[in-house]
Order: structure tokens, then C-alpha cells, then sequence
């Protein structure tokens, strides 16, 4: 067994900007060549990146604590590996209205 | 969840989030789990020296390492959009991890039980003082007293306005209810906001 934050070298967080919860991150499709020297988790999230997922379901589905994949996901966007797909930013601290009845009728269609 | 590709043209991915807040054992895993694609997820999130424990009564014993698992729940709504629920941490200890979830959240659900009302208020107050716009949903368990939601309003103290519904996180449609009084509230609540920063609620 290897403690989760052996794997980043006791690091708790990702150089630069960290990942939100729910942003959507997907491969660039650069090839690695030999910078994925790192560690097989760097491997595991960025194969499970060549489709976009968000931060939140890489976490959970490679079962690594969230902290370990956020500043592994940073290892890989430094590498120009792995980016933030661009999503809508909310207005202010919220989702702008086009969002909101998006949501509501996706609910009620539920 | 699998995203299509992004190609030049299409609208873009997005990913949004309500809360699911409430004291301990008032139903916030059950409430995910009923409306959720996915059976409620578990990921671990780091502590410092922040505690040690989990907000769950199904037998996680206490642990050695710091970590505390959070639930998550998620619901597509097109191939564009997808919903995530995040139930908080209800121990106050991880009050650290709300600010973080309720960034940039849509609004929060705040269950109730009528048998232990008291246990909503640091919720409530949370939300009320962040200025995220919130739904009170009072879980009506087996044998719960009936209560009329004007009288719980009351009771919480609530803000003229903020909707309290009687509900069965259980069921599906119950859930899927409160979400969308909840998103209807938000439109309806941002109308009345001041700006687009407002972090006040409006005046009640």
C-alpha cells in the first residue's frame, strides 16, 4: 500500500490555479512522451482524461482523495497534458439565468 | 460521466451544483441517493488537524488517517448539462469545506425534521449569511408529527419568502420537487437582487 500523499511528494495542493469541484477537465491531446516519468496515478487520470470528466468524478472514480488528484491534474496541466474544458462562468458567485432554466426544464423533464 | 468531445461550435459543457445541507442524519444521503444517476458517491477530502470522522451513522467507524468523505450525487440533464448534489459535512468541524461547496453553487436545499428543528439552524444561518439562496425541505419520517410549513417558517425564523416544502427524500419525486421549488426560487429571487454580486438577501 502506498499512502495517498507519498504519491505527490507530500504536496497539498496544485502549483498555480486549483481545480474546482465541478470544472470539467479533459486531455489536450498532446502526447506525453517521456514527461509522464512521474507516476502511474499521472498515467490513470490522464488515459480516464481523453474523454472530459469533471474533477469530482475522476476523484471518485480512480479512488484517490480529491486533494491527491487535484495536484496531480496540476503536475499534468503544467505538462500542457491535461486542461480545463471551458465551461459558462456564473455571474457573480451564481449561475447566470440561461443556466438556471436549463436546469429547471431539465428537471421537470426528468 | 462521459462528456461529448468539444468541437469548435457546440455550446459549451456545464457543470453546476446545488447543496444538501441539514443535520446529522436528517436524510441528505437519502435525498441524494433518490435522485442521483449514480448511487452516491463517496470521495475523501484531506483534514489537517481539523478532526476525524464522518457525518454517517451506517457503521464508518472512526478512522486513523484525517480524511472526510463527502457524498456526491449527480444528475444529467443533456449532454451539455449536468447537475451535481453535494451533501455538506454536517459536523461543524468541516464547516472549512462548505465555503468551497457553496462557491459558485446554485442554491441550497436545507432539510429539516420537525422532531429537531434546532439541528437547522446552523445551516440556515450559514446561507442566510453567505447570501445563497435556499429551499427549507421538511422530511416527513414515519411517525413525524404533521406540521403546517407556514408554522415551521416561524419556527426557523425564516426571511419572508424562502419557500418551506413537506417532503419524502425517499422518493424520487419528492426529491426532484424540492429541486425544482428550489431553482424556481433562485430565478425568482435573482429577479430582486440588487446586483449581480448581491450577497445580501433582499430586504424582507
Amino acid at each position: 500500500m502506498v499512502r495517498p500523499y507519498a504519491m505527490v511528494r507530500g504536496r497539498t495542493r496544485p502549483r498555480g490555479e486549483s481545480f474546482d469541484l465541478i470544472s470539467v477537465v479533459a486531455a489536450t491531446g498532446e502526447r506525453p512522451g517521456d514527461r509522464l516519468r512521474y507516476s502511474p496515478e499521472h498515467a490513470r487520470i490522464l488515459r480516464r482524461c481523453a474523454n472530459p470528466v469533471s474533477v469530482v468524478d475522476l476523484a471518485s472514480e480512480i479512488a484517490l482523495p480529491l486533494g491527491v488528484v487535484r495536484v496531480l491534474l496540476g503536475d499534468l496541466r503544467d505538462q500542457g497534458l491535461v486542461a480545463v474544458v471551458a465551461t459558462i462562468q456564473p455571474v457573480g458567485d451564481r449561475p447566470n439565468r440561461g443556466v438556471l432554466r436549463e436546469v429547471l426544464n431539465g428537471l421537470r423533464a426528468l | 460521466m462521459v462528456f461529448g468531445r468539444s468541437e469548435p461550435g457546440e455550446p459549451p459543457l456545464v457543470t453546476t451544483k446545488i447543496l444538501i445541507a441539514g443535520g446529522f442524519g436528517v436524510g441528505k444521503t437519502t435525498m441524494v441517493g433518490s435522485i442521483s444517476e449514480i448511487r452516491p458517491l463517496r470521495t475523501e477530502e484531506p483534514l489537517t488537524d481539523r478532526g476525524v470522522g464522518v457525518d454517517d451513522v451506517s457503521g464508518v467507524e472512526r478512522k486513523s488517517t484525517t480524511t472526510v468523505a463527502m457524498d456526491f450525487g449527480r444528475i444529467t440533464l443533456t449532454d451539455r448539462l449536468v447537475l451535481y448534489l453535494f451533501g455538506t459535512p454536517g459536523q461543524e468541524r468541516f464547516w472549512f469545506m462548505w465555503d468551497e461547496l457553496a462557491l459558485g453553487a446554485l442554491g441550497a436545499v436545507v432539510i429539516a425534521d420537525t422532531r429537531r428543528l434546532t439541528d437547522s439552524f446552523p445551516s440556515i444561518d450559514y446561507f442566510e449569511r453567505r447570501g445563497t439562496p435556499f429551499v427549507v425541505a421538511v422530511n416527513c419520517f414515519d411517525g413525524a408529527e404533521r406540521h403546517r410549513a407556514e408554522d415551521i417558517a416561524i419556527a426557523l425564523d425564516l426571511d419572508p419568502g424562502v419557500p418551506v416544502l413537506l417532503c419524502d427524500v425517499r422518493q424520487r419525486e419528492s426529491s426532484k420537487e424540492v429541486l425544482i421549488s428550489l431553482v424556481e426560487h433562485v430565478l425568482s429571487w435573482s429577479e430582486t437582487e440588487p446586483g449581480p454580486a448581491g450577497a445580501a438577501a433582499p430586504a424582507g
